[in-house]
């Protein structure tokens, strides 16, 4: 069983959906990202996604986005991502990356999976590759042992779910709805009728992310998927933040409010 | 019996790859909407009374066919060789943009959705799609890069008149590649109402395989007007290249005739050696951008290089797929043109023939003059003369000190 299974297995027996992390990688530092992370890991998240920065997200919105510049501003390309990634699986928890296909592709798909081993690192999550254009990937993944993750949407047809699980290993990345990263005031009513669908098709742990960005949404979304996903909530808190120690501190707090929202019942 | 578009539609795989270019990389997200536009498009190549309205309207509203004029005072200024212009610039709203609107306009109707978004960079393709909406009753959106808004101010007036919202767009390089993200944004969040009306033959599959048969119209028709005034086959067909669309519409149907040379001109800007250009075939490796494998300006880490050139409509740091084949098959030929070879072109072919073209097009005017001094007077060349410059009058004046 990979350490992804046992977070999920870990906190299923803790009646309690996972809670999962995202922040890019170098925002707002690179040393920074570091820190933040950690102290992420130690104030209720199980498991987090370090976000390669790329000059075109266009699956983010703004809060993403504005995170991503800063990010590419200090300079961070996969060289440094995979020194994070290093630093941060210290922690002895799983640390996972999440790539737009771009950056992978240059690097070279063998050389990524492989780095990502050697740092510690345990999956990636690829938004924009999908499984039609992944042989390479699905045999790089293979050798290294690193753990495959897709996404699926609420667009999805029976047929491209099962094409897609089929590919999957670690969890399924459900987009609770249908657009960019961001905050939003209510969870889609589409994520539950999306999970369900999903759960026909594999046994692998189901997370739902996009646009979760309070520990009632959290909540909700714990009653019916088995991790949930955060990433804007925590890049807007740290824009909001004067310096370091404070988005640290701030960044704790709010852990701790989704740490107690995942819980089932 | 075959229908027109089905004689131009030879996909090369059912996948939508170009050997090893092409393909999607795109977001679960859409790809029902891509199965969807293929389908929908599949469907509609075989359906008579589609192909009777796209040729209709190309007839009666583009004003097709458009002619193919000899311009023979040029003529001396590329070593003599025969040089004929296909006239896309006579085209209704200026470009050869139209032929893949009014082709992805038809398919939107036929899919039922209401609403289209696109981006543009010269606005030519903005306010080609505008019109198209216009005529259809389509909610219209167009994202275009805030610097476009800036030197292209004449087009985001046109498409305000025919009833568009411009949305300028502030992020990244704030040109054409960002008004391509923005307008994804905007696809994945309504895919469900809206149709995507990509101008060029770049993105994911389907766009660059349905974007080239709209616009083949070019080279049918001129491959058809050579012979009858020449009686022979060119010697060569050359052509702007952006993202590619006008370039592969003349190329596709000489494709088979292994004696007839293709060449695309790319923006040089500033010059290849100066890092400032937007000649993504020269100058590029493969990659990924904007839901496509092919030559791309990028970085060891796969982040996007920001393209320069003169000409918004050609300052793309991607081209489509098929181009990348093309150039990696030996098939096609492509060259940088930096922005003073263009604007001397510019210049030139207003002069002689009293034809202002568009600076898009001015890159193709000017590989013209080199390319007709290297096959000598016995040559024929057709050019495709993709727009016409009154957008650019600004922009030249400026240049040229004029004001
Ligand atoms: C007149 C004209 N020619 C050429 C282009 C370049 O696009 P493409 O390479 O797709 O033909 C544009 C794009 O805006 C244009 O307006």
């Amino acid at each position: 069983m990979s350490s992804i299974h046992q977070v999920f297995e870990k906190a299923k027996s803790e009646n309690r959906a996972a809670l999962i992390a995202y922040l890019p990688a170098g925002f707002p530092t690179i040393d920074g990202s570091i820190a933040i992370m950690q102290e992420m890991l130690n104030s209720g998240v199980d498991l987090v996604e370090i976000g390669v920065p790329y000059s075109d997200p266009l699956m983010d919105g703004p809060i993403i986005q504005q995170a991503v510049e800063v990010a590419l501003h200090n300079k961070t390309g996969i060289n440094e991502v995979m020194h994070i990634v290093k630093e941060v699986s210290k922690s002895g928890k799983p640390v996972l990356t999440m790539s737009y296909w771009s950056p992978i592709e240059k690097w070279g798909i063998d050389k990524f999976a492989k780095q990502m081993n050697q740092s510690g690192g345990v999956g990636v999550i690829t938004p924009d590759l999908p499984p039609d254009e992944s042989a390479a990937w699905i045999t790089a993944t293979d050798e290294n042992e690193i753990d495959r993750v897709f996404v699926v949407a609420p667009s999805s047809s029976d047929e491209r779910l099962k094409l897609v699980t089929n590919k999957v290993t670690g969890f399924v990345y459900a987009a609770s709805l249908m657009g960019v990263t961001g905050t939003r005031s209510e969870v889609s009513s589409r994520a539950a009728e999306l999970v369900n669908r999903v759960r026909k098709h594999t046994q692998l742990p189901i997370a739902v992310g996009l646009g979760v960005s309070n520990s009632d949404q959290a909540h909700e979304v714990a009653q019916f998927a088995d991790g949930v996903i955060v990433g804007s909530a925590f890049v807007n808190v740290i824009l909001d933040q004067p310096n370091l120690k404070d988005s640290i501190a701030a960044v704790a707090q709010l852990c701790k409010d989704f740490a107690r929202g995942v819980h089932k019942g | 019996m075959t229908t027109f578009l089905q004689d131009l539609h030879k996909i090369d795989d059912q996948t939508g790859h170009f050997g090893q270019f092409g393909g999607r990389f795109v977001p679960e997200a859409l790809i029902s909407a891509l199965d969807q536009l293929e389908a929908e498009y599949l469907k509609a190549v075989i359906d008579p009374k589609f192909n009777e309205d796209f040729q209709n309207l190309l007839k009666d509203y583009v004003g097709r066919p458009s002619p193919l004029t000899e311009a023979k005072n040029f003529s001396k200024h590329a070593g003599g060789a025969r040089v004929f212009l296909k006239r896309e610039d006579l085209n209704h709203t200026g470009s050869h943009k139209i032929n893949n609107v009014i082709g992805q306009a038809l398919l939107t109707v036929r899919m039922g959705k209401k609403r289209i978004i696109a981006e543009t960079g010269a606005g030519q393709h903005g306010v080609a799609t505008a019109t198209a909406a216009a005529l259809f009753g389509l909610e219209c959106i167009i994202y275009m890069g805030e610097e476009d808004t800036v030197r292209q101010s004449l087009n985001v007036a046109r498409m305000k008149l025919l009833g568009a919202t411009v949305v300028p767009v502030t992020s990244g390089t704030k040109t054409l590649k960002d008004a391509i993200n923005e307008a994804m944004r905007d696809w994945v969040t309504n895919v469900e109402t809206t149709h995507y009306l990509l101008g060029t033959v770049a993105g994911p599959h389907p766009f660059p395989t349905i974007g080239r048969n709209f616009h083949s119209i070019i080279g049918v028709e001129a491959r058809q007007q050579i012979l009858e005034k020449t009686g022979k086959l060119p010697t060569a067909v050359t052509a702007c290249v952006g993202g590619g669309s006008n370039a592969i519409g003349l190329f596709h149907p000489f494709i088979l005739d292994k004696d007839v040379q293709l060449h695309g001109y790319e923006a040089a800007g500033d010059g290849i050696e100066t890092g400032r250009h937007a000649a993504t075939l020269s100058g590029g490796t493969i990659g990924i951008l904007h839901g496509t494998r092919s030559y791309v300006l990028q970085d060891e880490n796969g982040q996007t290089l920001p393209s320069h050139s003169i000409s918004a409509g050609l300052d793309y740091p991607g081209v489509g797929p098929e181009h990348a084949w093309l150039k990696d098959s030996g098939r096609a030929f492509y060259h940088p043109i930096t922005d003073t070879e263009a604007m001397d072109a510019f210049s030139l072919l207003s002069r002689t023939e009293g034809i202002i073209p568009a600076i898009e097009t001015a890159h193709a005017i000017a590989g013209t003059v080199k390319l007709g001094k290297e096959l000598g007077k016995d040559a024929v060349i057709v050019i495709n003369c993709s727009g016409r410059g009154d957008k650019d009058v600004e922009t030249a004046a400026k240049w040229f000190k004029l004001t």
